[in-house]
């Protein structure tokens, strides 16, 4: 009795926790333009809509590009970094150490507004280069975290007894470690490239009209507009994100790279 | 030296870059909230600190105030509503249940602020999901105000909020000692008095270290604010966006970014010192 009054009350706050998802599912497929409950039927005009209303496309090329060079910058600094502070011991470590994990702490907002006014100085405001740097720092402390964990996990007598065996430094590097820690540098590459696909607030400091990403088209929208083409977005983003996430999963472990054990 | 710690300067190098660019970016934050500010130009005068004696106003001290007040009742409830789902997740018998909650209590990290803020739009709206329902149901006959109020905005915020409590708190209930309940049952302990006496003390530390990252973090929120408080609930985040780009007075918009980032900081270290002196306490019982 105890136990079903315990999993009914997990489900229900499970509930709440997906329920606005289900709410803009149901939103996207529904004929009409007013926000009908339950929905009239089927339709997928929102869909159609929103794939060919010319903001969102330019706005979805852009966020590709930006995502693009951010993930992929992150991928190859990160790692860099992370094979370093599983190596060596310096000074100044600590203080870059610092620097470089302020991401997860700093506001978004905080952090896109000094970009933005970074970008002024140098007379680059609103342009690719400060919106890859901005959203390349926002992803670096994920990528540099899955790395870290690969890293850890190898078993240090494998570098060793290639060294031994007459290996140089740079052999042990590309044929021992970089082939151990490919599913990490994926899992932190596939999280660095869906956070920074999907981040707003930094962007709506650092983009444009002209270079704006999809989440800020997506707002801009719902500002002036309430219909269900941004229900449609929406609903390809979570279908997007979900099967990059659970393809994660599947294949190099997602929750390692996140470090919940829940054993 | 070059072979004793090979790759060193080359794999530094990008580290290091980085991290100026990054620190650039902040001082720029710095910087300006120390200018002049000249209204009607973006450019900037010399130095001041008119800038933080202008925050001496009773209006900034509300939204100071209400950002504080949002971010405790958001943690505060996360903790409440995440416990029995990350308890859950990692004392369920079966295999699949264990995944499945992993991926519904995960997932929903990753769609995005802007995806996750819309649909609470579409759940708390006057035409929303909730009223549609209660309407059908016949409970109310006029729709509720919930968009645009604190409730909607901490609604949102705890649902932003549980993936991350839930994977602290399920890090910290997976590491309690099962022996310890086991004993205390030996010796009689109902489970309730196992539950209350044993498990939930030793996840303190875990309790503690949520509530404070959630609250950091709900400190910094900016979407969920700007939409579903619609500027009738201002949270710093939406006031410094209003001061930087409705007002045009980048050097007050810089100093209330600044703030904010001094906030965030201040209840981790906050943090770091309640929790170790917690785990101190609890190694010497």
């Amino acid at each position: 009795m105890r136990s079903f009054a315990f999993w009914s009350l997990v489900v229900a706050l499970l509930t709440y926790m997906t329920l606005p998802t289900i709410v803009v599912l149901m939103t996207s497929v529904n004929p009409t333009e007013i926000l009908a409950f339950p929905p009239q039927g089927i339709s997928f005009d929102w869909y159609a809509k929103a794939v060919t209303y010319p903001d969102f496309q330019v706005a979805f090329r852009n966020g590709l590009i930006v995502t693009a060079c951010a993930s992929t910058l992150a991928l190859i600094v990160g790692s860099a970094f992370a094979w370093l502070i599983h190596h060596y011991e310096f000074r100044g470590r600590g203080l870059l150490e610092g620097v470089l994990w302020s991401p997860l702490i700093i506001p978004h907002f905080t952090l896109g507004f000094g970009f933005l006014l970074l970008g002024g100085a140098f007379r680059m405001q609103q342009g690719y280069v400060m919106i890859v740097l901005a959203h390349m720092v926002l992803v670096m402390p994920f990528v540099t975290r899955a790395v870290h964990v690969s890293l850890a996990n190898i078993d240090p007598a494998l570098a060793r007894a290639a060294a031994n065996l007459g290996a140089s430094p740079f052999q042990v590097l590309t044929r021992i470690t970089l082939p151990l820690v490919v599913p990490g540098m994926a899992g932190g590459w596939l999280i660095a490239a869906v956070l920074s696909l999907t981040e707003f607030t930094a962007s709506l400091y650092v983009t444009g009209s002209r270079t704006q990403t999809l989440p800020v088209a997506m707002y801009n929208y719902i500002r002036e507009y309430a219909d269900p083409t941004v229900s449609a977005v929406s609903a390809l983003l979570i279908i997007a994100t979900t099967l990059i996430m659970l393809v994660a999963d599947r294949t190099i472990g997602l929750r390692r790279v996140l470090a919940i054990d829940t054993h | 030296m070059l072979a004793r710690r090979p790759f060193f300067i080359t794999f530094l190098a990008p580290a290091v870059l980085t991290a100026v660019i990054l620190a650039a970016a902040i001082f720029e934050v710095l910087q300006y909230s120390v200018r002049e500010f000249i209204p009607g130009s973006l450019n900037v005068g010399g130095f001041t600190l008119a800038n933080f004696a202008a925050l001496n106003k009773p209006i900034y001290w509300w939204v100071l105030a209400d950002t504080f007040f949002i971010s405790l009742l958001t943690a505060i409830f996360s903790l409440l509503a995440s416990y029995p789902v990350a308890y859950a997740l990692v004392r369920a018998k079966k295999d699949w249940v264990r995944s499945a909650l992993v991926s519904l209590s995960i997932t929903p990290l990753f769609t995005g602020e802007i995806v996750r803020t819309f649909s609470w739009m579409l759940t708390l709206g006057t035409d929303g999901f909730i009223n549609s329902m209660l309407r059908k149901l016949g409970l109310i006959d006029m729709p509720i105000q919930l968009m645009y109020t604190r409730f909607g905005v901490v609604v949102a915020l705890v649902q932003f909020s549980m993936p991350v409590m839930i994977i602290l708190l399920a890090t910290a209930i997976a590491h309690v000692d099962r022996d310890c309940e086991k004993a205390a049952a030996n010796l009689g302990a109902s489970p309730t008095a196992v539950f209350w006496r044993i498990t939930l003390p030793l996840t303190v530390p875990g309790i503690l270290s949520g509530i404070v990252v959630v609250f950091a973090w709900t400190m910094s929120a900016f979407s969920t604010p700007q939409l579903i408080g619609g500027g009738k609930i201002l949270m710093i985040s939406n006031l410094a966006y209003l001061q930087g780009f409705s007002v045009l007075n980048l050097p007050f918009a810089a100093t209330l970014s600044l703030i904010a980032l001094i906030c965030a900081l201040g209840s981790l270290a906050l943090m770091k010192g309640v929790t170790s002196r917690i785990e101190r306490r609890l190694a010497v019982n």
